[in-house]
């Protein structure tokens, strides 16, 4: 008998705990999207895991109708690997927030990007500390003014996607949490990769940095200020897609040109190929207003084996090499008899 | 039983001692630890009973000639049975005067010392602090000095051997085993076997020079070069239980204890640990077991490390980790969140001195505190001890049971000595011991999260992948009746009550408090925990034989501790606690019993002696 699964819907990787994020934060439109893309996957609810840290990005958890894992500040993605190399058949997802990532938990970020633990890894980053009330984050601009740093910040922000290329990251990508259509298909990208895949989100904290993202998002700077990247595609933007990245290959950088200008033609502007990672650095760290942001997969490794796989095989290995008796072990080598 | 297996020759007759302290020193490059193993090996199939104390510096080549960089291996062997190391040495080989001069307080009056004359320069002299050549200046008066040439004699062992000048001379500690073989009749047979089996695929020249410089020290002794001398000893093979044995160290023990246990319970081992010492051996082990569904996770940190363990117990495994005690202070914060998910998980803390770096090669038992009580908030969990290297297999075993059956933390606690030391162990049936297997929880029906046995008070384990469990378990407060996020007051003081009333309860699930050595009542109690046994238990047997009414309790079970406890103290006149620290498992049980317990204590960074329990003992008795 043919028993035909029921298609699940968004609806369906909704918990039935009241979201308790503030009215108006971006957090809401975040969860929308991965419920969405849970449900474009049809992801299995019992094997997908979604596990963080601290702060307001990392009760996500709660609010999906999966497995979840609401651990300690800074440490998810730890668990996460252990997760992944106890079972490694299941999907997990890691949640959270500049603070929670990349301060705190830093170390951690490091290390399961370069180790190449097949996770999927999401930044919601707000650059602001929300949970504790609005103290600057290490991804704040300079001069930001905020209850620890009343008269501006002085240290300079590390970029979320440059810090994950310097550790070894192969996929990285971002967003932003009000893009419906946009979000669902870079975390479906991000799903589809084997290996640890990291996302970037630009998230509005309206309480605490309400707009920081306004000079991208604003609806009349956005077409001059996003960069949506297609691989093999050219990367153009502006309203009417005048304008594109030129490689200057006397300087090594990229450039805004108008196409039509000066003697630009389509073909001076740079086509995406997620496989180029000198790019990719220097596209994860474009900003305003000198440049777009960039959005979508920004690098894409070929994929090789991810850590648990490797590690998981030496256990396979192991056990192949005949059956694990421990009372023989324990009397091999110099033994005795009294 | 297997007899000595060598035989005195009949020109030199052999005195019969019951047992013998020896400590092999050097520098650290000279390979005292490896001559002490060997010496080790070869005193088990001679049927002796024995127990050792490896003692090295922290640095991994200290400058060559220096008292931090002298490296010792002590053994007490015997045909009696052996409880420690040895309070004071019989012999002393110094292979250098840095070694004479830092291991000379422990030689008693009337000990020999062997000293190989040819280190013995001026500038080596000079190095190790003496003002002059101790071996001429009549200093070592009290003691019996052996001087030998031992490093032109293994050079001259040596010399066919094509080896360097540099790696000839290495061979010396081969040299002076052999002498030391020959001086208790000791068998070479199984150091040739190992040295063979150790170089011989890759180097077999040095196999050839370090046999051939063991055989040449060996037939030094024999052939009478020493006119007299040094004597030669039987020490006939102790009274020891029927059975097969093997050495083991407290590393080696936790290791197959883990493994044993996780069988037990049915499940795969989950191990995350970052490089420590004295606490590495552990990871280093259990890389090499993975055929038993062990998989080891050197993570980029301590937290790392326990939170991968965390995930790993999450997931449906044995979740481990291993550290001492500055990097159980970095896991705390994720112990706790384990405590508060109620999630199985063994710490393994190999203690070392402290605060802070402290001393990380010598022992102590300082982080008692730690254990029980060394996290935010009412965070309690259990702690066990062991109190032996091959106690650690028990000890271990009993962790994993505890772990799974009440889904808690359990913190085991051993030291730098038990993890490094080794001595004769009874191999265990396995097949003997009693599963304990794990049940997941599976039944959707009426399932959340923190249902609990009423019974233990253990939650349910449902693991990522079980259809339809799905759930969310995290460090904030869960109602009591759903597992949801509660904020409520009373709930969080209800929440609060039943974590303590889990791990109180234990009490009733591990067996009653004994008497190690003595009667049920008397004058004294000695209480003690961990690697303080050996000499509590001498001292006691000692002290008894001399008419006090004294006994020896020695507890496994730190937290919670044994139901019957305080009512077995209140049998004693008087409680006295030997400790490895200033004073941590006595405080606990003044506050649990209101007992009169003092304290003795000691944290030198080395073990406790015989004899400084057997003082204490007296001064609190005879007077």
């Amino acid at each position: 008998m043919n028993v035909v699964p029921e298609r699940l819907t968004a609806k369906d990787y909704a918990t039935d705990q009241e979201v308790r994020w503030c009215p108006g934060c971006g957090d809401y439109a975040i969860l929308k999207a991965v419920q969405k893309t849970m449900a474009d996957l049809q992801a299995s609810r019992d094997r997908t895991v979604f596990v963080s840290g601290i702060g307001c990005a990392a009760r996500f958890p709660y609010y999906m109708e999966t497995y979840g894992f609401h651990t300690i500040h800074g440490r998810a993605p730890a668990i996460a690997t252990g997760i992944k190399l106890a079972n490694p058949s299941l999907d997990v997802w890691v949640v959270g927030g500049d603070g929670d990532m990349l301060s705190i938990g830093g170390n951690h970020l490091l290390h399961a990007l370069r180790r190449n633990v097949d996770l999927q890894i999401l930044i919601f980053n707000n650059e602001i500390y929300g949970l504790t009330k609005g103290q600057y984050s290490p991804t704040s601009r300079v001069g930001t003014r905020s209850p620890s740093t009343p008269q501006g910040s002085v240290d300079l922000p590390v970029s979320a996607l440059a810090f994950a290329l310097g550790c070894g990251a192969r996929f990285i990508g971002r967003s932003i949490d009000t893009e419906q259509k946009h979000l669902p298909e870079v975390l479906k990208r991000a799903h589809g990769y084997r290996g640890a895949a990291l996302v970037e989100i630009l998230q509005n904290c309206i309480v605490y940095n309400d707009g920081v993202f306004a000079d991208i998002t604003e609806s009349d700077v956005a077409d001059d200020r996003q960069l949506y990247l297609e691989p093999g595609q050219p990367m153009l933007f502006g309203k009417n897609r005048e304008k594109g990245i030129r490689l200057n290959r006397e300087t090594l950088s990229l450039e805004v040109v108008t196409v039509g200008q000066n003697g630009i033609t389509a073909a001076d502007v740079l086509v995406h190929d997620e496989k180029n990672k000198m790019i990719a650095h220097m596209l994860a760290l474009m900003e305003p207003p000198e440049f777009p942001v960039a959005l979508g997969v920004i690098y894409c490794a070929p994929e090789v084996q991810s850590y648990e796989t490797g590690l998981l095989a030496q256990v396979t290995e192991a056990k192949a090499k005949g059956a694990a008796d421990l009372n023989k072990i324990l009397r091999s080598g110099h033994t005795w008899k009294v | 039983m297997v007899p000595p297996t060598a035989v005195a020759e009949a020109s030199r007759p052999r005195h019969e001692i019951d047992s013998v302290v020896v400590r092999f020193a050097g520098d650290s490059g000279d390979g005292m630890q490896v001559t002490g193993s060997q010496f080790t090996l070869t005193s088990a199939l001679a049927g002796n009973d024995f127990a050792t104390f490896p003692d090295f510096p922290a640095e991994i080549r200290a400058p060559v000639g220096t008292t931090f960089g002298v490296s010792s291996f002590q053994i007490n062997f015997g045909s009696q049975r052996i409880e420690t190391a040895g309070d004071s040495l019989d012999v002393l080989v110094a292979m250098n005067p840095a070694a004479l001069k830092v291991e000379l307080k422990n030689l008693r009056v009337g000990g020999t010392i062997i000293a190989d004359v040819g280190q013995f320069n001026d500038r080596n002299v000079k190095k190790a602090g003496f003002v002059a050549n101790p071996l001429e200046d009549g200093s070592l008066e009290k003691y019996r000095v052996i001087k030998i040439d031992i490093s032109a004699l293994t050079m001259e062992a040596v010399k066919n051997s094509g080896l360097s000048k540099r790696d000839g001379l290495r061979c010396k500690n081969f040299w002076t085993l052999g002498l030391i073989y020959w001086m208790y009749g000791r068998d070479r047979a199984p150091t040739v076997e190992w040295l063979n089996k150790r170089f011989g695929a890759k180097r077999p020249e040095l196999a050839t020079a370090n046999i051939a410089a063991m055989n040449a020290g060996h037939a030094f002794g024999e052939t009478a070069e020493m006119s007299g001398e040094m004597t030669a000893f039987t020490v006939r093979p102790a009274e020891i239980a029927a059975g097969v044995y093997r050495t083991i160290s407290g590393g080696e023990a936790l290791a197959y204890g883990l493994v044993a246990g996780s069988q037990l319970a049915g499940l795969n081992i989950m191990f995350g640990s970052y490089p420590i010492t004295p606490a590495s051996p552990l990871l280093h082990i259990l890389a090499g077991l993975k055929q038993f569904g062990v998989t080891t996770f050197q993570a980029e940190d301590e937290i790392a490390a326990v939170c991968a363990a965390i995930g790993g117990s999450y997931a449906g495994q044995l979740g481990i980790t291993s550290s001492s005690g500055p990097g159980i202070a970095l896991k705390m914060e994720a112990i706790g969140l384990a405590i508060s998910t109620e999630l199985p998980l063994v710490i393994v803390n190999s203690q070392r001195a402290g605060p802070s770096t402290g001393m990380p090669t010598k022992t102590e038992q300082s982080d008692l505190y730690q254990a029980v009580f060394g996290r935010n908030a009412d965070a309690p969990l259990v702690v066990l001890a062991s109190r032996s290297p091959s106690d650690c297999f028990e000890t271990a075993v009993e962790a994993v049971r505890l772990a799974t059956k009440y889904m808690t933390p359990v913190m085991l606690l051993t030291d730098g000595y038990i993890a490094n030391a080794a001595e004769p162990w009874l191999i265990p049936d396995l097949a003997k011991l009693k599963p304990f297997r794990v049940r997941f929880r599976t039944e959707a029906e009426g399932f959340h999260p923190f249902l609990r046995d009423p019974k233990t008070l253990a939650r349910v384990w449902a693991t990522p992948g079980t259809p339809g469990l799905q759930h969310r378990i995290g460090g904030i407060e869960k109602a009591y009746d759903s597992g949801h996020i509660s904020y409520e007051a009373g709930n969080h003081q209800k929440m609060t009550d039943t974590r303590k009333a889990k791990i109180d309860g234990i009490g009733n699930d591990i067996p009653e408090q004994g008497i190690e050595e003595g009667e049920r009542t008397g004058d004294l109690a000695v209480v003690g925990w961990g690697s303080t046994y050996g000499p509590i238990n001498r001292a006691v047997y000692t002290m008894r034989q001399k008419g006090l009414k004294v006994s020896h309790i020695h507890l496994r079970h730190i937290w919670p501790l044994p139901r019957n406890l305080g009512d077995l103290l209140k049998g004693f006149r008087r409680v006295l606690v030997p400790e490895m620290n200033t004073g941590q498992l006595v405080t606990v049980l003044r506050s649990q019993y209101l007992v009169a317990a003092e304290g003795l204590n000691k944290v030198n960074g080395q073990p406790f002696k015989i004899s400084e329990i057997e003082h204490a003992i007296r001064t609190r008795l005879e007077h």
